[in-house]
């Protein structure tokens, strides 16, 4: 079964210092070995907590880190090796929108001059008034008004912001978009307006998105296809409904097991997962994720797991007892609300959408 | 007027009170509206409150006013009135006294990084926590601290007494917050955001030690929070604040399955359920206004689809179901509006 694969990456290792003779830092083992395909016009997540590499392997898929090993080709082309006008095309296909919403603008560049500047680079033929009305144009795609072009980041809550860096990230015409946690920064309510415009956006354009993000609702919201790292190394990967429905790695178990959800969990569903995550300057031999495994046997201490089909196909793991775990609980639904609320939800998503609201009683009637 | 006061808190001191906040109003210098308006919240014994809103609703700020953490001259209350451990307290006029911080009523933080002093070490900065409030020699107080690193959970506490927060992980490092809170018996825990720097795992294991905890020693707990699945966690009761008011309170089951404010159904519409994947995700349109800006009236009406004139007189918090009240005009809204497409 072969896919259009839009962004491969084979074998990345990315380590940090070391190298130095001269010095005695430890290497941190960033991104060790991760390979993937992401397929045109799918939403491709990587999810993992902190340390887990999951920065690190975006900047490297970006181009904006050289790896220390493996190749990342994107469309045909490796990205590792190009520079100068290479490099500018490939930028112009692949976009990064940031985490941090108030650092990742120029406070001293107007959100017009922030928009229009990727178009100065990749289309120098457009005119001055060109571009001020695709600069109108991007920032209507985002939700914005074409009127906030004239002013600064600061004037802007942090959802608007976003939106300004999506404009940004749109406006020279990706085929690719990779957010390292694009919404994580947000407030709920202004996240869901965040997570819709992305999935308008990749539907309407076309648009290739991988989403880098710990938050495993947005995930398995937005993605169709999710790889869950842990220490530099993906230790599952899937269709999204089928990792969340089957869990096979214990790690994604207990990842999913410990998400606080609106449901709550029945007592000894609660996290099984110990301690902390060891330091990626010393991963623990054979399976990394073994210190930490409720499983855990003596072949998880020496042997390391590849990535291997585990059940269906396209869906992977790395674990050596992946078959032989009990099937993981399900995710607790969320509780059935009552009738009454059942209507109230009914109403307020009808009303957001654009219906008429009619008020039926006079205030008389609502005060006890 | 005053009596009346009086008599309702006598009233739920019986019913187990552990602390009660009566009509906090709160202003910031140099701003034209009110921070808090109106905060009234009630912690019994052996329960957690959450209290539940986005960035800038006044949830934070209701604890540092709560603990007396705001200065002085330039946070202004102009009314409230604090009920703990049978003293009362103007917080107009008064702050809650030193003796009480930290002994009565403890505190711990979102980033525990920048909370605990990096040139100290773990124990020093315990065993001063212990000896601040409850005397004793030196030893005496080092050996709480022993015990208290056992309890929420640290492997070779001893060692980890010599150790500073730099060479502990996130987790360890709000474990030994906690640890440094409950060193003095408290009955009251304020944690403000205690797991959101934290991921998802760790998350896991600090809300199981604070529920433990909380079986344990009978405390009150008022958890801060922006996560309504970390409510429905460990909740017992929860409060929805919005534009430094609470417009939703009640028991968690009661508000979770029958959410009566449209900010709330909000929220909790726009939450990605993990059940629930592909739907497309309902919004609270607008962003929250500024202190500045903020309406009068009902102030989330702004952002309110179902929002008329008569919204511009601010709803009183009023009973919904059994211990459930809710500040709309329109609650409960299925009978009181409809909406055509």
């Amino acid at each position: 079964m072969s896919h259009d694969v839009i962004l491969d990456a084979e074998n990345v290792v990315k380590h940090f210092g070391g190298g130095d003779w001269l010095s005695r830092t430890p290497v941190v083992q960033a991104v060790d070995g991760v390979s993937l395909q992401v397929r045109r016009g799918e939403t491709y997540a990587i999810v993992g907590e902190s340390g887990c590499g999951k920065s690190t392997l975006a900047r490297v898929l970006m181009g904006l880190l050289a790896p220390t090993a493996g190749h990342v080709r994107f469309d045909g082309r490796a990205v590792g090796a190009a520079s100068g006008a290479d490099l500018q095309v490939l930028r112009q296909d692949m976009q990064f929108i940031f985490q941090d919403p108030f650092s990742s603008l120029n406070p001293r560049m107007s959100v017009g001059k922030l928009v229009g500047e990727p178009l100065e680079v990749h289309a120098p033929e457009l005119s001055a008034q060109q571009r001020r009305d695709r600069v109108a144009d991007l920032l209507r795609k985002v939700g914005l008004r074409a009127e906030y072009a004239g002013r600064y980041p600061h004037e802007f809550s942090g959802g608007q912001r976003q939106r300004i860096g999506i404009a940004r990230a749109l406006a020279s015409g990706p085929k690719l978009i990779i957010g390292d946690e694009p919404v994580s920064a947000l407030d709920v309510s202004v996240q869901a307006q965040v997570i819709n415009l992305l999935g308008d956006l990749s539907r309407d354009m076309g648009l290739t998105l991988v989403i880098i993000a710990h938050d495993l609702g947005v995930i398995r919201h937005m993605s169709d296809r999710v790889a869950v790292m842990y220490l530099g190394q993906i230790v599952e990967s899937g269709p999204t409904e089928d990792v969340y429905a089957n869990p096979r790695h214990p790690y994604t178990r207990a990842l999913l097991g410990s998400i606080p959800t609106m449901g709550g969990k029945p007592d000894g569903q609660r996290s099984t997962v110990l301690g902390d995550m060891p330091s990626p300057t010393a991963p623990p031999s054979g399976c990394r994720f073994h210190t930490r495994c409720p499983h855990a046997q003596a072949k998880c201490k020496t042997a390391p797991p590849n990535l291997k089909e585990a059940g269906t196909p396209d869906h992977q793991a790395a674990c050596h007892f992946w078959d032989t775990l009990a099937s993981a609980p399900p995710i607790a639904p969320t509780p059935p609300k009552t009738e009454a609320a059942a209507a109230r939800f009914a109403l307020y998503r009808a009303a957001v959408e654009g219906g008429t609201v009619t008020h039926k009683t006079n205030q008389s009637t609502e005060r006890k | 007027m005053s009596e009346s006061i009086q008599n309702t808190a006598q009233g739920q001191s019986q019913a187990d009170t552990l602390l009660s906040l009566t009509d906090l109003v709160l202003r910031f210098r140099g701003q034209a509206n009110d921070v808090l308006d109106g905060v009234d919240l009630t912690v019994k014994r052996g329960e957690v409150l959450c209290v539940v809103g986005e960035s800038g609703c006044g949830k934070s700020v209701t604890a540092m006013a709560l603990m007396g953490l705001l200065p002085s001259n330039s946070a202004r209350v102009s009314s409230g009135i604090l009920d703990v451990d049978g003293s009362r307290i103007d917080l107009s006029c008064n702050t809650l006294p030193a003796e009480m911080r930290g002994n009565h009523v403890a505190m711990i933080f979102q980033e525990p990084m920048t909370s605990l002093n990096p040139t100290f070490t773990i124990g020093s900065q315990i065993i001063e926590a212990v000896q601040r409030h409850s005397g004793g020699t030196k030893s005496q107080a080092r050996d709480r601290a022993l015990q208290m690193l056992q309890r929420v959970g640290i492997a070779n506490p001893a060692q980890r007494l010599s150790e500073y927060p730099h060479q502990l992980s996130g987790g360890m490092r709000q474990r030994v917050m906690i640890a440094m809170a409950l060193a003095n018996d408290p009955q009251i825990l304020i944690a403000d955001e205690p797991t959101t720097a934290l991921d998802v795992t760790i998350q896991a294991q600090i809300l199981d030690l604070i529920r433990d905890l909380r079986d344990e020693t009978g405390m009150g707990t008022i958890m801060i929070t922006h996560d309504l699945g970390v409510v429905a966690e460990i909740a017992d009761t929860v409060a929805v604040m919005y534009g430094g008011q609470v417009v939703e309170q009640g028991p968690v089951a009661e508000v979770f399955n029958n959410p009566q404010h449209p900010y709330t159904i909000g929220l909790m519409s726009a939450m990605p359920q993990l059940d629930d994947p592909g739907t497309r995700l309902v919004i609270v349109p607008g962003t929250v206004p500024t202190v500045a800006n903020m309406p009068v009236g009902c102030r989330f009406r702004t952002r309110c689809a179902f929002a008329t004139a008569t919204c511009e007189t601010r709803p009183p918090l009023r009973d919904i179901a059994q211990d459930h009240q809710t500040a709309c005009h329109y609650a409960p809204l299925e009978t009181n509006l409809s909406v055509s497409a």
